[in-house]
């Protein structure tokens, strides 16, 4: 026979013998491709289309100028455009404004209207000229008019002619759709207005967003941008295309990073699954491969074998697994989103690009994965001696060269190692490998522990007279450790996985929710739709709402984006009344401030959240410069507060202190406190009726709240997702190590049967070794995943997210979840125990000669 | 108003004289609501220096500058200047510094032999920051980096430079300028609202400097200057026009327009020929007759343009012959605009007689959606 025809015949009788054990392989490698691929494909879509998006606004530009706040004079304009070098400069005011009709949707009810100069901007950014109907080519300049985008159009159910109204602070203002923006992006939801109009409907008169230049051929751009920069001040900043994708980048990299990590742990789950089955399968096949190598097939041939077996799971798998990925993709996009029902990309409607080439690293990823479960077994397969290996009852010796001790303990100082060292690009690729490595050790270690702990189980009983049946079963499980411990591997994986998951999301709600109450204090928050550099209510707005009866506290808030680093997102900042004496009246302060006795006289204190001190070096006592007021001015940053609402940063200081520097009184939101007895819709009524009432934006804060927690759990909906998935992979392990073990113990049940064991006894054995094993794993799962639960609620977040949070442990729905595994862990093993129990008793023994 | 169709944004503000083929059709609507915009009456005597700089109450004006140039090495060249201001009648309420009221815009295009076709540019910008604008009192005109400055000799300075090509240009009045119509009160159209205030400044003496491809070229030559302003210009039934001015050898002007009707025939016709002592006369509409002698189509949009024309005002028979025929303003992918606008020699009864500019508007043919 030749060698390419034995080799086939060998393969394809093993998997049409074995084919339970084959398919749920190729499953679990399916699956943890699928997930992977699916979610790279969805982050990947999202973020390109949001940073095309955004590329899109600031068109063909070189440079663009930005003021630290946000807005800044228009005077600057003119100068830039006459700079030596400069092309063309092309003035845009950006405005985020309120649309009426969506204020229910607190976090998705503006719309992007960009003001620019036609004339500037069609050399600049051509696809944000606006299509009017045709002989009114003057529209574009009109004062009266609005260009949509389609996706803008059917956002707010208005067509060209329409009437659209909008809030500007307190008053409302009504433009007419003179046209579509048909070069805007799918789905990319912004307006354009004439940038004159724009300035006085909304009441921006002198002020300008940006200002794109244009360089002359010749010029260098770093030396120029160079130069800008140092003549322009510290008040300005001046970015390339380059910075502002950095920035888009920065906004969503944590969250794109951590999602991709769940969706590998799927795939490392599901690799780990093949090792079980190839490993299984070798050993079940000790005395085949021996007899062959009698026979005379070579080392290399045997390795060759059994390499060939596993990478042809690979291939099927992860090819099925690129498809269910490719689809699972492109129905997430279709039904959630970009960005999976969390907010991190608003306003835009990617679509999936199928890229071949990261299609082949994924399925590059798949069949090493497989691959690298199959040759460790094989290699054992290969050296075995064929004189001891055709002996029976070899295999669990052979099992234990798997798993050497050393192996599991280097893993796991490796991982405790790990959890010490710093992020790297501000990403926790150290927390993620201490997971990783936590996980192998932990399962590595599992022969020995499980080894251990059930003979001192034995030990302890044998004299308990607990029975033949759960003296057989623990005898087996204290006595074969090793093929216990990969059947265990599965449930130990996944039960981890999943516990660590649970154990953050419930610590994280947790804490989200106190936080909620500590943030939101007040009954009730009303805002104004925002006017761009400033707050929506003026002075004499202030005064009305103070004095409106019932309420007892009346708290004005002054927030305002301000860029302190050109490639990161805007921090926010927040002026308010803040109890000196006790800062955490008004702030979540975490435990590091400094007393309220050691607050200088002579130095505006600001408290400022964990992410400016990771992002930007804030620590407590020291003084920094911000950007508020004509110039900067110095702070000192007198606590570190939590905050889960900004990850990009957020300071907080006295609204006194940001009137005196700044001059500016207006103020954004009001928070008000009822008098005891006062109803609140009551209230509400009373805050309609003022003259401005209707363009305010009134929110309960347990509306806010309730809000809050459920975009908090649409985000993590995909977590829970992912945590299914393992779990259903390591259910998919203990069926197929269950299944292959009895299976390869048909002689031994066989014996028992003769010796007078009843069916129902080996039943019973089959049950209880199941149910002792899934213990066992379900014990030591839960330690592990507890371990790797401080690993992402301690490294992995602060260092993602910038925020850390309180440990809470779910227990109830713990217990619940290990008392389904423990249950469908028996069945499992039941139903597999049947087959082998169920043939002929005599042949069974027969096979042991 | 041909292009109108296509829905383009910019045609009708970088368009010089065709932009007034719109105005005809926005007459109505537009002037309804911006009362505040004068109309051109007969009878107003035109008062210096005030009306060499912009008249901000008209709807639309312009300071219009072609000649003919000389290198060093004796090539012809033709040069095509326009500054263009044009009132939106939005706005007016708009305290912001951005609001577009006015809008200027400017053209400039070199006729080289040696390069075969036009090299041409266009700019448009909305008045304000002292980036753009047409100043009162004077010729005073200003698009970021192009200017057109008249000094208080009477020398006007242009200054128009592009990337790859563009001219610094002193010209000098060697006669008085040229009022046409009745004292600077020019028809265009049988109704008495169709008219605009014009005067020319013919047989300007060049020199300054053109640069090819960044290559700075002495020149000299001579050139003509018309200032138009109006509100209401073109009769609705107007499909185009054709316009020559020239510069006769003799020191000579001759101008001469017609305004075609949409279907055949003219609207209104004129011409005028100054004789170098200032004795001018003019010509009715009757008396004035183009008649095409050869044509050209445009490779780039098919339109087909009467290049060599034969003008009869009067009982004097003149030939105008292109410098080149592929003179051509196509910039449909910038801004829509599309005219034939090109230096020409003159013949006076098949002998040479001087040397001027041809303008061929509303050709291409309508493009349909």
């Amino acid at each position: 026979m030749k060698t390419a025809s034995l080799s086939r015949w060998l393969l394809l009788g093993e998997w049409r013998a074995h084919w339970v054990q084959v398919m749920v392989a190729l499953i679990a490698i399916t699956i943890g491709v699928a997930m992977a691929f699916s979610i790279h494909l969805i982050n990947t879509a999202a973020f390109n289309e949001f940073s095309a998006a955004s590329k899109s606004l600031s068109g063909q530009s070189d440079l663009q100028v930005h003021g630290r706040k946000g807005f800044f004079d228009e005077s600057l304009y003119p100068l830039l455009a006459n700079t030596e070098g400069v092309a063309l400069a092309n003035p845009v005011l950006e405005l985020d404004i309120a649309v009426p009709d969506k204020l229910q949707n607190r976090n998705d009810h503006k719309l992007k209207i960009i003001g620019i100069d036609m004339f500037r901007a069609a050399r600049i950014s051509p696809d944000l000229l606006g299509l009017p109907a045709e002989g009114k080519t003057l529209d574009r300049l009109a004062s009266d008019t609005i260009f949509l985008s389609p996706a803008a159009m059917e956002w707010l159910q208005v067509e060209q002619d329409d009437l659209l109204q909008l809030h500007a602070g307190l008053e409302t203002i009504t433009l007419r759709v003179a046209g579509g923006l048909v070069r805007a992006r799918m789905g990319q939801r912004i307006a354009v207005m004439d940038i004159g109009a724009a300035q006085w409907r909304f009441q921006q008169l002198g002020l300008l967003s940006r200002v794109e230049l244009k360089l002359q051929d010749g010029i260098n751009h770093a030396a120029f941008k160079a130069k800008l920069a140092e003549e322009l001040g510290e008040s300005y900043w001046v970015a390339e295309l380059a910075d502002q994708e950095t920035r888009v980048a920065n906004m969503s990299r944590a969250y794109r990073v951590n999602l991709n990590m769940l969706a590998l742990v799927a795939l490392f789950t599901g690799s780990f699954l093949v090792f079980s089955t190839q490993a299984l399968s070798v050993i079940r096949r000790r005395q085949q491969f021996a007899l062959l190598r009698v026979l005379g097939f070579t080392r290399q041939q045997l390795l060759r074998q059994m390499i060939t077996e596993g990478a042809i799971l690979g291939v099927i798998g992860s090819v099925l697994g690129l498809s269910l990925g490719y689809a699972i993709a492109v129905l997430a996009i279709q039904f959630l989103g970009g960005d999976l029902g969390s907010s991190f990309f608003p306003g835009i409607k990617p679509s999936i690009y199928f890229d071949p080439l990261t299609a082949w690293i994924f399925f590059l990823i798949g069949l090493m994965v497989t691959m690298s479960g199959s040759i460790m077994p094989a290699l054992e397969a290969a050296r075995a001696k064929p004189a001891l290996a055709l002996r029976s009852g070899s295999e669990d010796a052979a099992m234990s060269k798997l798993s050497p001790p050393w192996f599991a303990l280097i893993c796991l100082s490796l991982a405790l190692l790990f959890t010490q060292l710093p992020p790297i690009f501000e990403l926790p690729v150290f927390g993620y490998l201490a997971i990783a490595l936590l996980l192998i050790g932990g399962i590595a270690l599992m022969p020995r522990f499980a080894a251990w702990v059930f003979s001192v189980l034995l030990a302890k009983w044998r004299h308990a007279r607990i029975g033949a049946v759960s003296t057989l079963a623990l005898a087996r499980l204290a006595n074969a450790p090793n093929q216990a411990a990969i059947a265990l591997g599965g449930i130990l994986a996944s039960f981890s996985l999943m516990v660590a998951m649970a154990i953050m999301v419930t610590s994280f709600r947790v804490s989200v929710n106190d936080w909620l109450g500590h943030v939101l204090p007040a009954d009730l928050y009303v805002r104004a739709a925002s006017l761009g550099d400033q707050g929506g209510f003026q002075s004499d707005a202030q005064k009305a709402i103070a004095e409106l009866p019932g309420f007892d506290r009346v708290d004005f808030f002054r927030t305002q984006q301000l860029i302190l680093d050109a490639s990161r997102p805007e921090i926010t900042l927040i002026a308010r009344p803040i109890d000196q004496a006790d800062p955490s009246n008004t702030i979540p302060m975490t435990d590091d401030m400094m007393a309220p006795a050691a607050l200088p006289e002579d130095l505006a204190p600001i408290w400022v959240s964990e992410a400016m001190v990771d992002l930007y070096g804030y620590s407590v006592g020291k003084k920094v410069s911000l950007p508020i007021g004509a110039t900067s001015n110095e702070f000192l940053v007198a606590g570190v507060w939590r905050d889960y609402g900004r990850q990009f940063g957020a300071v907080q200081m006295q609204l006194a202190d940001y009137q005196k520097l700044t001059g500016d009184l207006s103020v954004n939101t009001v928070a008000l406190w009822l008098q005891a007895g006062m109803i609140l819709d009551e209230a509400i009524e009373n805050l309609r009726r003022l003259p401005f009432g209707g363009a305010l934006e009134i929110s309960k804060s347990g509306d806010i709240r309730a809000l809050s927690l459920e975009i908090f759990d649409r985000s993590f909906a995909v977590t829970y997702l992912l945590e299914l998935v393992a779990v259903v992979i390591g259910l998919l392990g203990v069926a197929a190590s269950f299944s292959a073990q009895t299976l390869a113990r048909a002689k031994e049940f066989g014996m028992l049967r003769h010796i007078g064991v009843m069916r129902r006894q080996i039943f019973a054995i089959l049950a209880a070794e199941g149910g002792l094993l899934t213990a066992l794993g379900l014990v030591l799962g839960f330690v592990l995943g507890w371990g790797i639960s401080l690993i992402l609620v301690f490294i992995v977040n602060p260092q993602s997210f910038h925020w850390t949070m309180q440990l809470h442990l779910p227990w109830g729905w713990l217990a619940i979840i290990a008392v389904i595994m423990l249950v469908s862990a028996v069945l499992t093993a039941l139903l597999a125990g049947r087959r082998a129990v169920s043939g002929n008793v005599i042949r069974a023994v027969r096979e042991d000669w | 108003m041909k292009m109108g169709k296509r829905g383009d944004m910019y045609y009708f503000f970088s368009f010089v004289r065709t932009i007034i083929l719109l105005l005809s059709l926005f007459a109505v609507s537009a002037l309804a609501d911006s009362s505040r915009l004068l109309p051109v009456v007969p009878g107003k005597a035109l008062t210096f220096p005030q009306d060499y700089g912009s008249h901000q109450d008209f709807r639309i004006e312009w300071w219009y500058i072609t000649g003919w140039l000389e290198t060093e090495d004796k090539g012809p060249l033709g040069f095509q200047v326009t500054f263009f201001r044009y009132a939106t009648g939005h706005n007016q309420e708009n305290p912001s510094r951005f609001a577009a009221k006015y809008l200027i815009i400017a053209h400039l295009a070199l006729s080289d032999p040696a390069v075969g076709k036009l090299m041409h540019a266009e700019k448009t910008a909305r008045e304000g920051f002292n980036l753009a604008y047409a100043r009162q009192g004077n010729t005073h005109v200003k698009l970021d980096d192009w200017t057109l400055v008249r000094d208080e000799d009477g020398r006007y300075l242009v200054d128009m430079r592009t990337s790859d090509f563009g001219l610094q240009l002193s010209l000098t009045p060697t006669q008085a300028m040229m009022l046409q119509g009745e004292e600077g009160f020019s028809r265009k159209g049988p109704q008495p609202e169709q008219a605009s205030y014009y005067y020319s400044e013919p047989h300007l003496r060049v020199t300054g400097t053109v640069l090819r491809h960044n290559k700075p070229v002495a020149v000299s030559g001579s050139a003509w200057l018309d200032h138009e302003w109006s509100t209401a210009y073109l009769d609705p039934d107007a499909d185009g026009w054709d316009w020559a001015g020239v510069n006769l050898d003799d020191g000579s002007s001759l101008m001469a327009f017609q305004i075609r009707r949409k279907n055949g025939g003219k609207v209104w016709a004129y011409a005028a020929l100054r004789d170098a002592s200032g004795d001018v006369k003019f010509f009715k509409p009757e008396q004035v007759k183009f008649t095409p002698t050869r044509t050209w189509q445009s490779p780039r949009t098919e339109a087909v343009y009467p290049v060599a024309m034969h003008i009869r005002t009067g009982e004097i028979e003149w030939q105008l012959t292109p410098l080149l025929d592929d003179q051509e303003l196509d910039s449909r992918q910038s801004t829509g605009a599309v005219y034939w606008e090109g230096a020409v020699t003159l013949t006076r009864d098949n002998k040479p007689a001087g040397r001027g500019y041809l303008e061929l508007t509303g050709y291409v043919t309508p493009l349909t959606l």
